[in-house]
């Protein structure tokens, strides 16, 4: 697979595509709206946490397909999770799109998430796949009204 | 390598014109296109953003440090006198550039940025008072309107914005409704960035004056693309960048009337801009120095008038000629693509395509013909009043310039079919 192959696998273009959960939720318990201002991209995150566990998780949007993509992935893999196990999705998550390309990706903890481990080739595109999952920790610190706009991070290059 | 593909039926192409224009030649003066990116030749369209250097600015700049690096004006030793030579000499090579009346017309500073900044900071802090109005269009860049924005709170003014049509073109009616006897400056682009349209300047200036308005004219796009005569527009101030007329970067030029420029209040204070500094009393400098506080970008300046120098040796006109050339080649080949919008379609447009494509977000493309050797710019291109108005949140933009060339524009296209083809 080339560079170019990595980045837009076949899963990240059919969740373009076609994004699960796409759509809001009327009263969410949880909401967070995230904003990346270099790109314009934008995304409404929609959750329904009932006893520390997210039920329900929904999205809406514009963005390009890598944020589109990103965020379709994690709301199916947020329902029936609890809040530490959101938590530490993100911090596993984070932690793989931002490593240098040498280092091995723990595919079996990751799972469907390490499609998204090829942004680590295109450093100004690694905001586009973390933006839905900064949004959705707004969303469980209940930073509900902020926008998020994530500066630009250390991607080693 | 860069034998042109003259493609049958395209009215477009004079075949006999092409030949004239000697592109290979011209693409061995930029080292810097022979660049592998990604392994595939550098195709370098984001022109609009910057420009290349020529081999001859950047020997300037090595041979500056090399061997004449010293302060200006003031030394007594040689080098100094070197350096202050150099630097002087590209202020007039600039003012002939732009045929202004004097060299003392001629203000370096950082970019286009600094010297909108310098004069709304300097004439519209002095001038403009409480129901005062300046008027700007749709279609300028932040650096064109947050300037204004800043005096404007500041002073009680109020910025007044001329409407664009679907095209891109200014509504000339709505702008003449928009002028009255309140209006005191007018800043307009010349050639916008994002949509590539050329404004009627001269039209615009003249309208301006008839209500008492100085006009400001952003040159930051226009100078690479279009000879300038400051005289015959008799615009009041008009500024540019040196690094998008092939010079370096952090330097630029503001040009104002003399009579003008000798009323405004300095912008900065320092050394080089006063003429006796006493704590009871301080007398500035004449002009152009009475602007230009503290060490400048001497390099950048000498840079800037020898990428005027480079520009001259293959003419301004022959320039201007070819690049509407490939625009037209790129606006029929690109048109031809299903799916591609050209968001801009002025009748008078510069070397500036912005597209979008329906279903692709501009990121998206941006990366695939990155990985294809081929920088373009995506994004609102510092215009988000333009991609508001719209409906947009961003396009992509191809720039061409005079080192670009029709095969470029053919694989361009057919990389952009791949991209098309990868997200239907």
């Amino acid at each position: 697979m080339n560079e170019i192959q990595e980045l837009y696998q076949q899963v990240i273009l059919d969740h373009n595509k076609n994004p699960r959960n796409f759509g809001a939720i009327e009263h969410p318990s949880h909401f967070a709206e995230g904003h990346n201002p270099l790109c314009g991209d934008h995304l409404d995150l929609y959750m329904n946490i009932e006893e520390g566990i997210i039920k329900e998780v929904r999205f809406n949007g514009s963005g390009c397909a890598i944020s589109k993509a990103s965020a379709s992935v994690m709301t199916t893999i947020l329902k029936n999770k609890t809040i530490t196990e959101a938590q530490e999705l993100f911090k596993s998550f984070q932690e793989a799109v931002t490593s240098d390309t040498e280092t091995l990706i723990d595919e079996i903890n990751l799972g469907k998430l390490a499609v998204f481990c090829g942004v680590r080739e295109f450093p100004a595109r690694v905001k586009c796949a973390s933006l839905p999952w900064h949004t959705l920790i707004n969303a469980l610190e209940g930073k509900q009204e902020s926008s998020i706009e994530i500066q630009s991070e250390n991607h080693g290059k | 390598m860069f034998k042109f593909k003259i493609q049958e039926g395209l009215k477009v192409i004079q075949p006999g014109q092409l030949v004239e224009f000697p592109v290979a030649q011209i693409r061995g003066d930029f080292p810097i296109l022979q660049r592998i990116v990604h392994n595939k030749p550098l195709i370098y369209f984001d022109n609009a953003a910057t420009t290349q250097k020529p081999r001859s600015v950047i020997d300037t700049i090595t041979n500056y440090y090399t061997s004449y690096n010293s302060n200006i004006h003031r030394g007594v030793h040689y080098l100094s006198q070197l350096a202050t030579d150099d630097y002087e000499k590209a202020r007039k090579i600039i003012q002939k550039f732009i045929n202004a009346g004097s060299s003392d017309e001629i203000i370096y500073t950082r970019g286009a940025t600094e010297s909108i900044n310098l004069v709304a900071a300097t004439y519209g802090r002095a001038n403009l008072k409480s129901g005062d109005e300046v008027l700007i269009s749709y279609m300028e860049h932040h650096s064109n309107i947050v300037p204004w924005q800043i005096i404007c709170e500041q002073t009680g003014a109020k910025l007044i914005v001329a409407p664009i049509d679907d095209n891109g073109d200014i509504i000339l009616e709505e702008f003449n409704k928009l002028l009255n006897d309140r209006t005191k400056i007018v800043s307009i682009v010349h050639i916008s960035n994002s949509l590539g349209t050329i404004n009627p300047i001269k039209e615009i200036i003249d309208r301006g004056h008839r209500y008492g308005a100085v006009v400001l004219i952003d040159g930051a796009q226009s100078v690479q693309h279009a000879k300038i005569d400051v005289k015959t527009l008799d615009c009041d101030f008009f500024v540019f960048s040196g690094h998008k007329i092939y010079g370096p970067t952090g330097i630029g030029v503001l040009y104002g009337k003399r009579a003008i420029l000798e009323k405004m209040p300095p912008y900065q204070g320092g050394g080089d801009m006063i003429k006796s500094v006493r704590f009871e009393r301080t007398i500035y400098n004449d002009l152009p120095y009475k602007f230009e506080a503290g060490t400048p970008n001497i390099v950048g300046a000498i840079g800037l008038g020898e990428a005027i120098d480079y520009l001259h040796s293959i003419g301004i006109e022959a320039i201007a000629n070819y690049e509407t050339r490939l625009l037209n080649y790129a606006t029929h080949v690109i048109s031809e693509i299903p799916g591609v919008e050209i968001i801009g379609k002025a009748k008078h447009k510069s070397s500036v395509i912005s597209f979008v494509i329906v279903g692709i977000h501009p990121h998206d493309i941006g990366t695939m013909l990155d990985v294809d050797g081929i920088a373009i710019r995506t994004g609102h291109h510092c215009t988000e009043p333009v991609m508001h108005r719209y409906g947009i949140p961003a396009t992509s933009r191809a720039s061409f310039a005079f080192y670009n060339t029709f095969e470029e524009i053919d694989y361009f296209a057919e990389s952009l079919k791949k991209v098309i083809k990868m997200f239907s």
